[in-house]
């Protein structure tokens, strides 16, 4: 009787069993991790694949069944996925994005960091200046957007008002540090991606974020309230800006890789500057929320300058210790 | 392969529409292998990757912002709910905190599920799509946050500048900025890898997984000696289809209507000359010839004789 199945049939009675087996643990490990997975399964997986994809190879020689060689293809994929795919879990992978990649990747970063800070505190300089010869230019800079009544005309007691509260309407300000931190992560994000174009509109975007501040910052120093106004700013700035900062270097990595890729092909290039560059990019929304924490309610409950300048000096301390301190290299 | 077109007189069997359906037919199969890579594993065994098409990645990312604003507006909703109750300084907080979701649904939805095992979100994995590093290697934590973090320049940057407007000088620009942008929306068309700027940057591509059952095998239906004697096939009738034939009739085995099947065995029945015997059903004859036309071609194959479709004469 057998003589009168055909060859790749017979073939394919022997070996689906085996097939339908993988076929099981992989659905199994898909829908609840590697933990479902029990020592006898992982043992056998290694060579349950092996012999579908051998199965595949022949199967496309012998037989003509595309139900069979489809669904071979597709479990040889999936296959292939699993055993060669990541293993680590999420708790594993922040700790590892935490103790080693993201510090590594700052550190490697130094130039475009330094050219991130020259755009950014150079649009910032050069606002500042402008507008402490000719308040005019503060009009020029921000138009009709009156940052909350922060503008040249204000008196002095109205802007040193807004940089100290009296404890009402906490709330309030926690809900508009949380805007600010979709704003300035948004913007983050956006220096990050925009470093495709060559960096140009990063490159733009920081110069622009630079005078923001700069002119708001000659209003105050105008008035002479310059020492209080860095307190308020700096408390959780130096942790804002320097994530900025840092967001734009990303940005400058991927535009540095794409235009200017040496010996790579421009793929190869742009690839290896975005995995770099998106850890950074991933650390400058860390470093935003820690900032918008700071600013949320740091800054509203504390109302010392001396404070808020110990916090502020801290912080940096802290962040350049955590990126730039030499560490021994952990072996894998 | 050119012999489509052969004069009338020589080859009967060839009708110009025949030719015309087969040059299509084969220009589909061009443009569909063009989606083909081919991965060897470790093991030195080829393992072919179908790229995602344009269209599939559309509407999987349709799929997704449809979820990602379901998420949204659900919970907002919620929190309009809850905040009637609240003081109006815990309401503000209770909204800053959403505020911040707001922030990690727009830009994490994507990175949270990618990251996972299945290297898939929702919307890709209801197409049988998943995310793969373009150079076989494992899909890294990384390549997933850089693809990701580039979409908000893909998509959000038109749509910012779409919103812009606006008339006179500021119309333009934002008609400018919308036709800069737009080059990143559409850089997934004008490359053979269908990859986004986020894709190239990440190092990866989408390619199609679907899931595929394995069915049972046709000619596995038990026949008795009486049957296989009645459907006893010459050689010349089992040569006359090819391998884009068998195929079909697979599928028109496997999952067609009873009346497709008739016309199926007539057209058959009358290619091959057959006559319809008593008590002879339509099922039973297809599956009969299917078994004959497969161990056929099967057999040729195994000599190196791949019969493309029913014009190829070998």
């Amino acid at each position: 009787m057998s003589g009168d199945l055909l060859k790749s049939y017979r073939f394919r009675e022997e070996r689906q069993g085996d097939w339908q087996k993988l076929d099981v643990i992989l659905t199994r490990a898909e829908n609840g991790g590697v933990k479902r997975l029990s020592d006898e399964d992982m043992l056998a997986l290694p060579r349950l694949y092996r012999q579908a994809v051998s199965s595949l190879s022949v199967a496309r020689s012998i037989s003509l069944d595309q139900n069979v060689i489809a669904y071979l293809e597709s479990l040889c994929t999936r296959a292939y996925f699993f055993v060669y795919g990541a293993r680590t879990t999420i708790g594993e992978r922040m700790m590892t994005f935490l103790r080693r990649d993201w510090p590594a990747a700052v550190r490697g970063a130094v130039w475009p960091t330094l050219l991130s800070a020259l755009f950014f505190f150079g649009g910032w300089g050069l606002a500042f200046f402008l507008c402490l010869q000719d308040m005019d230019w503060y009009w020029t800079f921000h138009g009709q957007n009156f940052m909350e009544g922060r503008t040249p005309d204000a008196t002095v007691e109205y802007l040193r008002s807004t940089i100290y509260t009296d404890g009402h309407g906490e709330g309030q300000l926690t809900a508009f540090s949380s805007f600010l931190f979709n704003n300035n992560a948004q913007i983050a994000l956006f220096a990050f991606a925009l470093g495709f174009a060559f960096g140009i509109p990063t490159a733009w975007l920081l110069v622009y974020n630079g005078v923001t501040i700069g002119s708001m910052y000659a209003v105050f120093w105008d008035k002479g309230l310059g020492y209080e106004f860095t307190g308020w700013l700096m408390i959780h700035g130096v942790t804002e800006l320097f994530a900025i900062v840092l967001a734009g270097a990303a940005g400058f990595i991927i535009g540095g890789a794409v235009a200017f890729p040496g010996a790579q092909t421009r793929l190869a290039s742009a690839r290896a500057a975005g995995q770099k560059a998106a850890t950074i990019a991933m650390g400058c929304v860390v470093m935003l929320i820690i900032a918008a924490l700071l600013e949320g309610f740091g800054r509203q409950l504390i109302n010392s300058d001396m404070v808020r300048y110990g916090i502020a000096g801290g912080t940096g301390v802290l962040w350049m210790l955590y990126f730039y301190m030499p560490r021994r290299e952990r072996r894998a | 392969m050119t012999e489509s077109v052969a004069p009338r007189t020589q080859r009967p069997g060839v009708s110009l529409e025949a030719a015309t359906q087969r040059r299509a037919r084969m220009a589909e199969e061009m443009r569909q292998s063009k989606l083909i890579r081919r991965l060897i594993t470790p093991e030195g065994a080829a393992i072919r990757l179908k790229l995602a098409t344009a269209g599939e990645r559309a509407g999987a990312f349709l799929i997704d912002v449809a979820i990602q604003w379901v998420i949204v507006i659900a919970t907002l909703l919620g929190l309009t709910f809850v905040i009637g109750a609240l003081t109006p300084g815990s309401a503000n907080i209770a909204f800053a905190f959403w505020l911040v979701f707001f922030f990690f649904v727009r830009n994490f939805y994507y990175i949270f599920f990618e990251i996972g095992q299945r290297a898939a979100t929702p919307g890709k994995r209801a197409l049988g799509l998943r995310v793969a590093a373009r150079d076989g290697g494992r899909l890294t934590a990384n390549s997933v946050l850089a693809r990701n973090f580039i979409r908000e320049i893909e998509v959000g940057l038109p749509f910012q500048f779409a919103l812009m407007g606006g008339d006179g000088a500021s119309g333009w620009m934002a008609l400018l900025g919308l036709v800069w942008s737009g080059v990143f929306l559409l850089f997934p068309i004008f490359n053979k890898d269908k990859m986004r700027v986020g894709d190239l940057i990440a190092g990866t591509w989408v390619i199609r997984s679907p899931k595929t059952k394995l069915m049972h095998d046709i000619t596995s239906v038990p026949k008795g000696a009486e049957a296989s004697s009645r459907f006893a096939f010459t050689t010349a009738q089992a040569d006359a289809y090819g391998i884009h034939e068998l195929h079909v009739l697979e599928d028109v085995l496997r999952q067609s209507t009873q009346e497709i099947k008739q016309q199926v065995a007539a057209r058959i029945r009358a290619k091959i000359g057959w006559t319809k015997q008593a008590g002879e059903t339509d099922l039973a004859f297809l599956e009969a010839y299917y078994g004959a036309l497969r161990r056929r071609l099967e057999q040729r194959m195994l000599l190196g004789e791949r019969k493309a479709d029913k014009f190829d004469v070998r």
